[in-house]
């Protein structure tokens, strides 16, 4: 690898994603349709709004067509210090999608010596959907959830996108992938403004565990292997993931307070 | 048609040389200093927008004095060729070695071939997981190379600098000592210099950063403001 010189009209300047097309490291367009391949799919994420931040979490499933094909995936990453995604729909380019966007952020901050606004971040996650267009045409599509703390503003936002590039930001939650509808549900009606980040954080729990309840792609904890759903907090310290054994703590919880219910009906 | 006139291939080498090292010799000093917590950038720079030290991946960091323009298209070649490769291969095969190597090239080439050698000295340092392993190349004017272990000086009146380094570095040096020590090797040479009768007059004129050694990911650290002022007064 030499080092890449540029003339001053064909800089790509702080752009990573054009370096790479410079560079010729562009992943090509699927040509056809891919009906006959079994492509592996990330399913349901959630985002809510709370008194620190915004709570991101995502379960642990990945399908192709009927089948689980890993049980211990992640949907649920950093971008950057202050910045979180959440990814659903077509794991593979998903995945490349999120390193990709996690290296634009970084590469702008580096060659600028200054990070990008949250809604620069925003809008960037937008376009790179948006690029996807062609390929989610032919059956890889990769919608996103960001998730930011705004350093300027002191405020936790949080954004949804389309399959366009549309990019939506929501007051109080957003939910993507297969199990969205079950997942809002339960966010919606347990959701209450300016709540504590403890009671979003179990809210988030609860609702991926109703969810993998009717949602055949939507994982639940598994307690035999120890997988939990991934949880992680943005606030004004940045982003942070919420430990294993605290989420699991948080699930037995529920699962016990869910037996207490069942026993008291009976 | 006029002929050339003729140059010996010392004496061509020798006025771009010193060209070179004119440009060089105007700018301010810069240390960087192999310690217990890391490897410690510091300079002096008046500017507090347009940096001398910066961050180029993960465990590497870049330094350049001379003329900005010149070692700052230097730097985003450098962040462009790291994180290109971090992308290609992983993050850990990204190392100041190969980087190094690649700016020598460059600079050789610019200095043998151009109409003007690059009036810049460039260090480019990466942290490892003990001090003994930390590698700091120290880049010149016409790509000489060389491989720095403890501390190295680039710039202006680097040798008194690095004399009075010298006399006090120690390789298990905390952040604190090693801050104090830097600066005042670097305002020692600023009483001594005729050209320039300013001393530094603490925070407002440092750069600093650290690529901190016991840090996860990216180790770049600025140090600035009231952390900084904290730690030279300690």
């Amino acid at each position: 690898m030499t080092l890449p010189l540029f003339e001053a009209g064909g800089d790509p300047g702080p752009n990573f994603a054009a370096l790479l097309s410079v560079a010729g490291l562009t992943p090509p367009v699927p040509a056809s349709p891919t009906d006959q391949l079994n492509i592996v799919h990330a399913t349901t994420v959630v985002a809510i709004r709370c008194s620190e931040g915004v709570v991101m979490a995502g379960d642990r499933r990945a399908t192709a067509g009927n089948l689980i094909s890993h049980r211990s995936i992640e949907k649920v990453f950093p971008a950057d210090r202050h910045s979180g995604v959440a990814i659903a729909g077509a794991a593979g380019p998903a995945m490349e999608m999120v390193r990709l966007f996690q290296l634009q952020l970084e590469h702008y901050e580096k060659v600028e010596g200054k990070a990008l606004s949250l809604d620069g971040k925003a809008n960037q996650l937008g376009m790179m959907v948006r690029n996807n267009l062609p390929a989610a045409l032919q059956g890889f599509a990769v919608v996103p959830l960001f998730a930011g703390y705004d350093t300027t503003r002191d405020v936790g936002r949080l954004f949804q996108y389309d399959v366009t590039g549309g990019r939506y930001e929501e007051r109080e939650y957003a939910v993507m992938g297969s199990g969205s509808l079950h997942a809002g549900t339960v966010i919606k009606l347990g959701y209450q403004p300016n709540a504590s980040t403890d009671t979003m954080i179990d809210l988030a729990v609860s609702a991926l565990y109703r969810t993998a309840e009717e949602d055949a792609a939507t994982g639940g904890p598994d307690l035999v292997r120890g997988i939990y759903p991934v949880v992680a907090v943005l606030s004004v310290d940045g982003f942070q993931r919420v430990e294993d054994t605290e989420v699991e703590h948080r699930f037995r919880d529920l699962l016990v307070s869910l037996n207490n219910e069942q026993a008291n009906t009976r | 048609m006029s002929m050339p006139f003729y140059v010996a291939p010392e004496q061509m080498m020798k006025d771009r040389a010193d060209f070179a090292r004119k440009g060089i010799s105007r700018g301010r000093a810069l240390a960087a200093l192999s310690i217990q917590d890391g490897v410690l950038l510091c300079a002096e720079n008046h500017s507090r927008t347009l940096r001398k030290i910066s961050e180029i991946y993960d465990r590497v960091a870049f330094a350049g004095v001379g003329r900005y323009n010149e070692f700052d298209q230097l730097r985003i070649a450098g962040v462009r060729h790291a994180d290109l490769k971090g992308y290609t291969y992983s993050r850990e095969d990204v190392d100041a070695r190969s980087l190094a190597n690649q700016y020598a090239q460059l600079l050789g080439q610019t200095f043998t071939h151009e109409l003007k050698p690059m009036e810049v000295e460039i260090l480019i340092a990466e942290v490892a997981t003990n001090s003994a392993e930390d590698q700091m190349f120290h880049v010149l004017y016409d790509g000489t190379i060389n491989d720095e272990s403890g501390f190295t000086v680039l710039g202006g009146a680097a040798n008194s600098v690095a004399e009075k380094l010298d006399q006090t570095y120690e390789q298990d040096w905390q952040l604190s000592d090693a801050l104090k020590a830097a600066a005042e090797a670097l305002s020692h040479h600023e009483k001594d210099a005729h050209e320039n009768s300013m001393a530094v007059s603490g925070v407002a004129d440092l750069e600093v950063a650290l690529l901190a050694r016991n840090h996860t990911g990216r180790a770049f650290q600025r140090i600035e403001g009231d952390e900084l002022a904290t730690y030279l007064r300690g």
